[in-house]
């Protein structure tokens, strides 16, 4: 363990993002505490405040440092509750993801013949489908809200989770303790458990790591498209398609802020995936 | 006539995580030509990066530290690429020990004979089909023009390699380096390839540095052996005489080991221990730890000891009185 | 040779064949099928009449018949915004798509490529570290906020291209295509580098593994033990051995690019079939998306097609059975 941490610390870049990960997390998570403003309460907002640069000292009585959106909202509240908002979405959804594409790869690869056979077909079958466009479909089928999002999000992302748990856990398998451990009367669950699961861990983190980045970038998309959430619990993508329109007219603060934020996060996390995907990538070691 | 090839303290080291490798630790030899020079170790023992180091072939993290290397009067060690490249393939060859890796799948044998034929301007595409057929028919494949159209799947491991070594002879090298070329074989096909590779070199004058784990190939191949342990060179001396009267006590127990050398019956000896590791050599005599002769005497460097054109790294050399 | 082309069709049949079955689950299983067919303000007679004409009164499987009968003539009933058969508005706005996917392809793989191969044969020169960190860029950034971006910068601020919308166009082979104008190509610059970041991206980071892991494979060793030069290397070998991660990427990934141009298509208002989509689930025109729906699975199963034949001709391998030496 102490090996991991001092590689992983060897990249100052990976150690940077880790670092904006984590403030920005934080931040998140104590954004009703540290936010000047709750942009979901519609009768705390002044339409006079409107459309306002940065720096504008609104009727709140305190300075918007990233000013105000269309509908008169602090835009530095608004992005930390977006942030919070994208967060839990992202790691819902990669969360729930990874449980049941591990779940599903270890179940294939340890249950093996027709069981392993069709789950793997589906599952390549859906990797070769782009997540956006099942995303889409998803939400059109089922509907605008939280709950939809979660599970349109799930669906697109499983498929990466099942493949890798699916590749480390028939690799592990064919190592010869496990042809020994079979023919000693341990049950089945228990192989399972204490030598597949723990060997499908490293790749699963990464490709965790990732997803979580993905599911984070493919809500925006879905809320930029107006598919997400609902326009009164503004995400970071909401944000954005709400200041669009005022981009040309030179109003880019509404738009570019919540995007900024966003790409600061979705990136640190991408920095920090690729920083473990190599350590756990023996043959690129040097 | 001078030397075809002369090393003098080769350093090759490995830049690694975890400290620096000293895979070849100041190796000297001479190499006359049509010489024909095995060199044997276990896995680890620095061989193959040796014959890297020859031919400028070593990939990061490894980089030769120092020494020289003498190719018929010219200084390889800092020579330019572009000049080390016009040699390469030209006057010294080299072949790996899996034709199956070496071998490009997705080109044609004659594809990648031509490539190597032009790479020293062998002229139009013609000629170098020519050329090409020839060496393969040299190393025994028949029906040589028509197989140059096929890719390397469509060939036996055996047929392989003699396509590796069709490729070394197409330019008439003086110099081969053969790294394990048999080892990847069976072993019927093994003793086929090593009769003919010594016909080839003999009848060709073509010097050849055979580096291989296993001392019985060597021992019928080669004119001289070199042994090699943990980076530096234990023992040299002609082949007969070293496998008859081993001055070193690694080359005994290699040769103890022989499963030829066993009676039927018995245990087959083992030299006991592992090859130490190359990040942390005990100081003095690398082989103490495992030397059933070691003494005090031997945690200082042994020095080398040269008598009758043989020579041994030994405090106490076998055969010889101490 | 023969039987792998054939296997590969029969799986692809079966794909489409497992997509319509999927389609008309989701449509006529889970939502109620006759809204796909009339709009929901039609009256009851019409209604009744529908039910009756489609015969959403059989039994499923022969409605999945029907359904399956109505896909190959090419019946995907009419859109409810527009009011015409939706193949054919599909295929109206097929070629702005295709010609968005086609030039952000070639961008993906004529740049990629070959930066990506630069940075794999000099791993640690400052331009390669720069190559991969654009590249980590390109791969994360959100594409509607990339071609926000894009807007912004070539838009707005130095307002050198336009910042929507398709360009005049020109015939060829009887369709309308925008890349035959200067203006056209004006209005697409923007949108196909948009479309084509996030490929870019990805074939960068793949020439770049593919390479730096045959470099220092023994068959590079041995070309150069044998003189080749360092060009003659990277363009007979290094090209050959990569080629085909990269084309099962690159076909997978047009499929993706198809997606992605939803999102690019609805940022710079071009008029193709991916804003189609958008506008037709915000307008809950049914037809219009399991007409999309379809046509897109066809299109990605002759993609997979494709890139499964192209296989045979790269890997020789694959190729001729059984000669032995």
């Amino acid at each position: 363990m102490k090996d991991f941490l001092r590689d992983f610390a060897e990249s100052r870049v990976a150690i940077l993002a880790l670092l904006v990960v984590l403030i920005v997390v934080s931040a998140a998570v104590l954004a009703p505490w540290v936010a000047p403003q709750d942009p979901y309460d519609l009768a705390g907002l002044e339409l006079a405040d409107a459309r306002r640069a940065p720096g504008f000292v609104g009727s709140g009585g305190y300075a918007h440092w990233l000013g105000t959106d269309a509908q008169g909202r602090d835009l530095f509240s608004a992005i930390l509750h977006g942030l919070r908002i994208s967060l839990l979405m992202g790691l819902a959804a990669g969360a729930i993801a990874m449980a049941m594409g591990a779940l599903l790869g270890i179940l294939a690869a340890h249950l093996g013949g027709w069981v392993e056979a069709a789950i793997m077909r589906v599952v390549d079958l859906q990797l070769s489908f782009p997540a956006i466009l099942l995303a889409l479909v998803l939400v059109a089928v089922l509907g605008q809200g939280k709950t939809q999002l979660v599970i349109a999000l799930v669906a697109a992302q499983y498929a990466y989770f099942a493949r890798t748990a699916y590749g480390a856990a028939t690799a592990e398998r064919q190592k010869d303790y496990l042809e020994a451990a079979r023919s000693t009367p341990l049950p089945g669950w228990r192989v399972v458990l204490r030598h597949l699961l723990p060997n499908c861990l490293p790749p699963l983190i990464v490709v965790g790591t990732v997803q979580v980045a993905n599911a984070i970038a493919l809500e925006a998309t879905l809320s930029f498209l107006g598919l997400g959430l609902p326009p009164t619990e503004p995400s970071l993508g909401m944000l954005i398609a709400n200041g669009f329109p005022y981009m040309m007219s030179g109003r880019t603060w509404m738009s570019v802020y919540p995007g900024v934020a966003l790409i600061i996060l979705i990136v640190s996390i991408n920095i920090v995936g690729d920083q473990l995907r190599d350590q756990f990538n023996p043959r690129l070691r040097r | 006539m001078s030397a075809l090839l002369q090393v003098r303290d080769l350093r090759t080291q490995f830049m690694t995580r975890a400290g620096v490798l000293k895979a070849v630790d100041g190796i000297s030899f001479d190499l006359a030509r049509g010489e024909i020079l095995g060199l044997v170790g276990e896995s680890g023992s620095g061989k193959s990066v040796a014959g890297f180091s020859l031919l400028g072939l070593v990939d990061p993290p490894g980089r030769i530290v120092g020494g020289s290397i003498r190719f018929d009067g010219q200084e390889l060690i800092g020579m330019a690429q572009n000049n080390l490249r016009r040699l390469r393939g030209k006057r010294i060859a080299m072949i790996f020990q899996d034709p199956a890796a070496t071998l490009n799948p997705m080109l044609t044998i004659g594809q990648q004979m031509m490539l190597a034929v032009q790479a020293h301007g062998g002229g139009g595409n013609a000629a170098a089909r020519v050329l090409a057929g020839g060496s393969l028919a040299r190393v025994g494949i028949p029906d040589a023009i028509a197989r140059l159209d096929a890719y390397p799947h469509e060939f036996s491991g055996g047929m392989r390699q003699r396509v590796a070594i069709a490729i070394a002879l197409l330019h008439e090298p003086d110099l081969i380096i053969a790294d394990e070329p048999t080892t990847a074989l069976d072993v019927s096909i093994q003793a086929q390839i090593l009769a003919e590779m010594k016909a080839l070199a003999r009848e060709s004058g073509t010097a050849l540095i055979w580096i291989s784990h296993d001392l019985a190939t060597v021992a019928a191949l080669a004119d001289r052996v070199m042994v090699m342990y943990a980076g530096r060179i234990v023992e040299a001396g002609p082949v007969g005489q070293v496998l008859r009267e081993p001055w070193h006590p690694y080359t005994r127990g290699l040769l103890d080991s022989l499963p030829a050398m066993a009676e039927p019956g018995q245990r087959l000896a083992q030299i006991p221990g592992t090859t130490p590791s190359l990040l942390s050599l005990p100081p003095g005599c690398p082989f103490a730890p495992r030397c059933a002769h070691a003494d005090v005497a031997c945690n200082t460097e042994p020095p080398v000891v040269e008598q009758a054109g043989r020579l041994a790294r030994c405090h106490h050399p076998l055969g010889i009185a101490a | 040779m023969l039987g792998y082309i054939i296997q590969r069709m029969l799986q692809a049949a079966l794909v489409m064949l497992a997509m319509s079955a999927l389609v008309f689950t989701g449509v006529y299983a889970i939502g109620n099928p006759i809204d796909v067919l009339i709009s929901p303000d039609a009256t009851q007679d019409i209604r009744a009449a529908t039910i009756r004409a489609y015969g959403l009164d059989q039994p499923l499987w022969v409605q999945y018949l029907a359904f399956l009968g109505r896909l190959l003539t090419g019946d995907f009933g009419r859109s409810f915004v527009f009011n015409i058969p939706v193949l054919e508005l599909v295929l109206a706005r097929l070629p702005a798509t295709l010609e968005l996917a086609l030039a952000s392809v070639l961008i993906g793989a004529f740049i990629g490529i070959p930066l990506g191969i630069y940075a794999g044969y000099r791993p640690d020169s400052p331009a390669s570290r720069g190559i991969m960190a654009v590249s980590v860029l390109g791969f994360s950034m959100p594409t509607f906020w990339v071609g926000l971006i894009l807007i912004l910068t070539f838009a707005v601020h130095l307002g050198w291209l336009p910042a929507g919308n398709r360009g005049e166009t020109a015939r060829l082979l009887g369709v309308e295509w925008s890349f035959l104008t200067l203006n056209g190509l004006q209005h697409l610059v923007l949108p196909a580098l948009n479309l084509s970041l996030f490929k870019l991206a990805m074939m960068i980071r793949l020439a770049r593994a593919g390479t730096r892991e045959v470099m220092l494979s023994d068959t590079v060793k041995f070309a150069r033990a044998a003189g080749l030069s360092e060009w003659t290397i990277l363009r007979r070998h290094v090209l050959r051995l990569i080629s085909i991660p990269l084309v099962t990427v690159f076909g997978l990934e047009f499929g993706s690019t198809l997606a992605f141009a939803v999102v690019t298509e609805t940022i710079f208002s071009w008029p193709g079939v991916g804003k189609l989509i958008i506008d037709s689930i915000t307008s809950l025109d049914r037809p219009v998306m399991v007409g999309y729906l379809v046509l897109v699975a066809f299109v990605f199963v002759t993609i997979n097609l494709i890139v499964d034949l192209s296989y045979a001709v790269l890997d020789p391998r694959l190729r001729r059975r059984g000669r032995a030496a």
